[in-house]
């Protein structure tokens, strides 16, 4: 993914070179500084250690020498970082030696500008690395709560923080326990048995009947097409707690609270907007005339779906049942309305776990979740791409 | 080539080319199909064809939805005004309440106490009293208490005439002299030889006694069906309620038995003579009621009956938005009760915190990825999608971790000196936690309507504004901002309609500050069994969503919506 080099890159004058290295060192010494007692002579050591380490790697040591430099500071910051703080200290400060050692060349080089399209003024490229730092920050925001919950499930300790030992590496401060319990543990169990009795045969449903109501809906003349498309969307829409709401009050009418199949149609339901939704999409690139060509050479409507049309629209069906099964593997609003004590699911398990914060299991549980989300992302991207080949193919 | 056989004017049959020719021919007709009918009429029938077609395929579906969705919201709307716990439960007093002016605010007359005595009696065997008294209750505090307790003193009432009775004739407290009385003699016949399999004969009046006894004849009626369907027992060997013995005083004093001749005839003249020696001690209703509780000689719990006493009721909605019903019309409730406008403004108010703040976040994210080539662009995407597909109780669980006063981020902050150990931020069980997670889970809802929208403005416009001689600002504010607005549009509606209904998060980060009315509705379905004032605030959220939702129709049309990119 190497990009073309656009501007000509040149060495900066030693005196930028110091003063954005300053800036930066007083800026991680400010941090350091208030660990250790004084944020105001971390400021100044720091600013001053990277202007003078600026001015000996881009002056006295020169461009040649730039690998050996790299590997020394990454070296000698680990060892300082080790003298302070063991092994925690010994990671922060290879970070800290890595990412020095990367920044001096990259500044002092003018590598910064290699990539950006030469006319932009100093302050568009400032511009634009601060927007992308920002972006940064914004990714680290959507990803740190599911990376956090990790290595919290490793836990010794029964509580849902990191412990001295954990920080300090230690592996007495980390253990399997709390897996061992999901597994082992009939409350756990029998969660996940009974969430995983619910969730494909809801899915089923939801996918043969949004699967034939898509193509239905796909053909061209349909009467009162966007009051029904408002319909089956709205479980999506209506919040769950009205929907648990009037389910609850419904389904005790006729008898479903409490048994297995109303909460299989409470779900089927839910997932159906989520079906729609990707059968639809995936029908707008679908070439019609395939259809007709299969009709025109004798085959009935039956072979056509299955031979034609099904094999084409196939991985938006798949994704809209991933989407369903997702959704009624991670619904718990509803259950826990319309569910009993003997119809707990992994989702109900986990909140009433969370309610009353029993145990760290929650984060083992968690982190099995994240891994099967992970796998259920991927399938998913890869169906979509199979997908846009595909129309990619066919005319239309 | 045009030999007889294919020559199109020698073919009887239709071809398209006869059609045409026919349709020249007869200028003024209308146009022909090829077997001849009108185009029209054999165009709309194709059409009826595939509309019919089509409706077949999506009608399992809709009829799905329609069953287990649609429905079950119909009935919540439907019992956000459904009030027939009152009739059911005391249908004679409300019938005799009919002409009490609530408003004037006087203690009605006897008559509602009688009824009220039988209403209260029957529905205490029936175990009801207390499910009418907790739904007075939340009109009107202190009516459940006082229920409980009048389904445990109505007893006294009848106790005083059942006394006196029974030291007449022992008789009286018997199960089978009653029988005889007022059963009908082959009702009894076919119950004693009854074996105990199968349903019982069903019991009935003799035919004469209800003109002569009429209230008595009722309630023994009341009390034999109730023995047999409700107990299994056998009215023959069951002794009454003291409630009919009440009634027997009252059809005695109130009219003449001396013509009666049937069965037990010298023991109904006697109880006669009893009632009208100036010894009998008799008890008003009123008094009665005055004995189990004074409250019952207030006025309040008539007005509060008569009040709510209609089958269907603006009450519960009157509830919702802190007013109450008085014998004067709705009123707005006192400073201190009024919770349900604040948690509404509250609800509003934070779920317009989340969707600026989502706007914030996903904004910079959005056009950060449209703007970057499309592998990269992927790369960045799961990184926005894997939060989207993570349950959401471990996003939930991780921000509990994250935000706790013990968590990571205090940790972070207290090892880096910036707060003091005895001083960590408070960030979890109050509206900031609420925020901050609720953001989390919804900023890739704003995301990707955000980015499917910028990822169609074209580079050129930028690079013209640019060349022109405007400003980056210029640019970005008059250029590229106006097109990314559909963008900020459909994902702000649809993170707003998500937010406003939430209701796990809040549950569990919210602590009692950071709480949606969503949370209010569940308690009130869980715990405090006030169903109609749920159903009625959740009607309320429901017209807001559904306006949201119409607007989003509007704006972006639902079939737009995308999932993942």
């Amino acid at each position: 993914m190497a990009e073309a080099i656009l501007t000509p890159i040149e060495k900066k004058p030693i005196g930028f070179t110091a003063g954005v290295l300053a800036a930066a060192g007083g800026f991680a010494g400010l941090f350091i500084g208030t660990a250790q007692g004084s944020g105001l002579l971390g400021i100044l050591a720091g600013a001053a250690l990277m202007a003078v380490l600026a001015f000996v790697a881009m002056q006295v040591l020169g461009e040649a020498l730039e690998k050996p430099v790299r590997w020394g500071l990454f070296a000698v910051a680990a060892v300082v970082g080790y003298l302070f703080n063991a092994i925690p200290g010994l990671i922060m400060g290879g970070l800290f030696g890595w990412f020095f050692g990367w920044f001096i060349y990259w500044i002092g080089m003018g590598r910064y500008r290699a990539h950006l399209v030469p006319y932009l003024t100093p302050g568009q490229v400032l511009w634009h690395y601060s927007f992308r730092v920002l972006c940064g920050a914004i990714f680290v925001f959507l990803i740190t709560p599911i990376i956090v919950v990790m290595p919290l499930s490793f836990n010794a300790q029964d509580f849902f923080t990191f412990t001295p030992e954990m920080l300090a590496f230690d592996p007495a401060g980390y253990s399997l326990k709390h897996y061992r319990d999901f597994l082992t543990n009939p409350e756990w169990t029998n969660a996940v048995k009974n969430s995983l009795m619910v969730a494909p045969v809801a899915t089923l449903i939801s996918v043969s009947l949004g699967t034939l109501a898509a193509i239905g809906l796909s053909q061209s003349h349909v009467p009162g097409k966007r009051a029904i498309m408002a319909i089956l969307i709205s479980p999506m829409i209506v919040p769950l707690i009205i929907s648990a709401t009037g389910m609850y009050f419904f389904y005790s009418k006729i008898g479903l609270v409490g048994t297995y199949w109303g909460i299989v149609l409470a779900h089927a339901v839910l997932g159906i907007p989520f079906v729609i939704i990707t059968v639809t999409a995936t029908l707008v690139g679908f070439d019609r005339s395939l259809t007709r060509a299969a009709a025109n050479m004798g085959a009935n409507p039956v072979t056509t779906f299955f031979k034609v049309q099904m094999p084409l629209i196939l991985p938006g069906v798949i994704s809209g049942g991933l989407f369903a099964f997702i959704t009624s593997f991670d619904e718990v609003v509803v259950v826990l309305f319309i569910g009993s004590a003997e119809l707990q699911t992994l989702p109900w398990q986990m909140f009433t776990g969370l309610r009353e914060q029993i145990s760290p299991t929650i984060l083992a549980a968690a982190t099995i979740l994240v891994g099967i989300s992970i796998c259920l992302l991927t399938a998913v991207e890869i169906l979509r791409r199979r997908s846009e080949k595909m129309r990619g193919m066919s005319p239309g | 080539m045009t030999d007889a056989a294919t020559e199109p004017d020698k073919i009887a049959g239709p071809t398209p080319d006869n059609a045409l020719r026919a349709a020249d021919k007869a200028e003024t007709g209308p146009v022909l199909a090829a077997d001849g009918t009108p185009l029209k009429r054999s165009l709309n029938r194709a059409l009826r064809a595939q509309k019919i077609r089509a409706l077949m395929l999506i009608a399992p579906l809709l009829l799905f939805v329609l069953i287990s969705f649609i429905a079950p919201i119909g009935d919540m709307l439907f019992r956000s005004v459904e009030n027939q716990i009152v009739r059911d439960t005391i249908p004679r007093t409300v019938a005799a309440l009919t002409d009490y002016d609530a408003a004037a605010g006087g203690l009605p007359r006897e008559e509602v106490f009688e009824a009220a005595y039988y209403d209260v009696f029957y529905a205490a065997e029936r175990k009801e009293h207390t499910r009418l008294g907790s739904r007075l209750n939340y009109e009107q505090t202190g009516a459940s208490s006082l229920f409980r307790k009048s389904g445990r003193g109505i007893e006294d009432i009848g106790e005083v005439y059942q006394d006196q009775f029974e030291d007449l004739n022992g008789d009286w407290d018997e199960a089978r002299p009653w029988a005889e009385l007022m059963g009908d003699p082959d009702w009894i016949a076919a119950q004693e030889a009854w074996d105990g399999n199968g349903t019982m004969p069903a019991f009935e009046l003799r035919s004469d006694i209800a003109e002569i006894l009429p209230r008595t004849a009722e309630s023994y009626r009341i009390f034999a069906r109730f023995m047999q369907n409700e107990e299994g027992d056998s009215p023959l060997e069951e002794e009454p309620w003291s409630v009919v013995h009440t009634a027997l005083y009252q059809d005695v004093s109130a009219g003449d038995v001396s013509g009666y001749s049937g069965p037990r005839a010298d023991m109904l003249q006697a109880a006669a003579a009893l009632v009208a020696s100036p010894d009998f001690e008799t008890i008003s209703f009123r008094d009665g009621f005055a004995d189990i509780d004074e409250d019952w000689v207030e006025p309040e719990v008539w007005q509060t009956i008569k009040t709510y006493s209609p089958d269907y009721t603006s009450g519960y909605f009157l509830n919702a938005v802190d007013m109450q019903k008085t014998p004067e019309g709705p009123m707005l409730r006192d400073e201190d009760e009024r919770i349900y406008g604040l948690l509404f403004q509250r609800t509003m108010f934070m779920s317009l915190v989340i969707t600026l703040s989502c706007i914030m976040l996903g904004y910079p994210i959005a056009y950060l990825l449209s703007n970057l080539p499309s592998s990269k662009a992927n790369l960045l995407m799961i990184l926005v999608l894997l939060p989207f597909w993570t349950s959401l109780l471990v996003r939930t669980s991780a921000w509990k971790v994250m935000l706790q006063q013990q968590g990571v981020i205090n940790d972070t902050l207290v090892w880096l000196g910036l707060v003091a150990d005895d001083a960590r931020l408070t960030m979890i069980n109050n509206q900031f936690g609420t925020i901050v997670a609720m953001t989390h889970i919804l900023l890739p809802f704003m995301i990707l309507p955000m980015y499917s929208v910028m990822s169609t403005i074209p580079q050129s416009y930028v690079r013209a504004a640019k060349s022109l001689g405007a400003t980056n600002w210029t640019t970005f504010w008059r250029v590229y901002f106006p097109q990314s607005v559909p963008g900020i549009g459909a994902g702000s509606i649809l993170v707003f309609i998500l937010s406003i209904g939430y209701y796990i998060t809040p549950e569990i980060v919210g602590g009692t500050s950071g709480i949606f009315i969503s949370n209010r509705i569940a308690y009130h379905i869980s715990s405090s069994l006030n169903w109609g004032l749920a159903a009625a605030l959740g009607t309320i959220l429901l017209v807001v969503v559904l306006v949201l939702y119409w607007a989003y129709d509007r704006i972006v049309g639902i079939d737009n919506v995308k999932l993942g990119g």
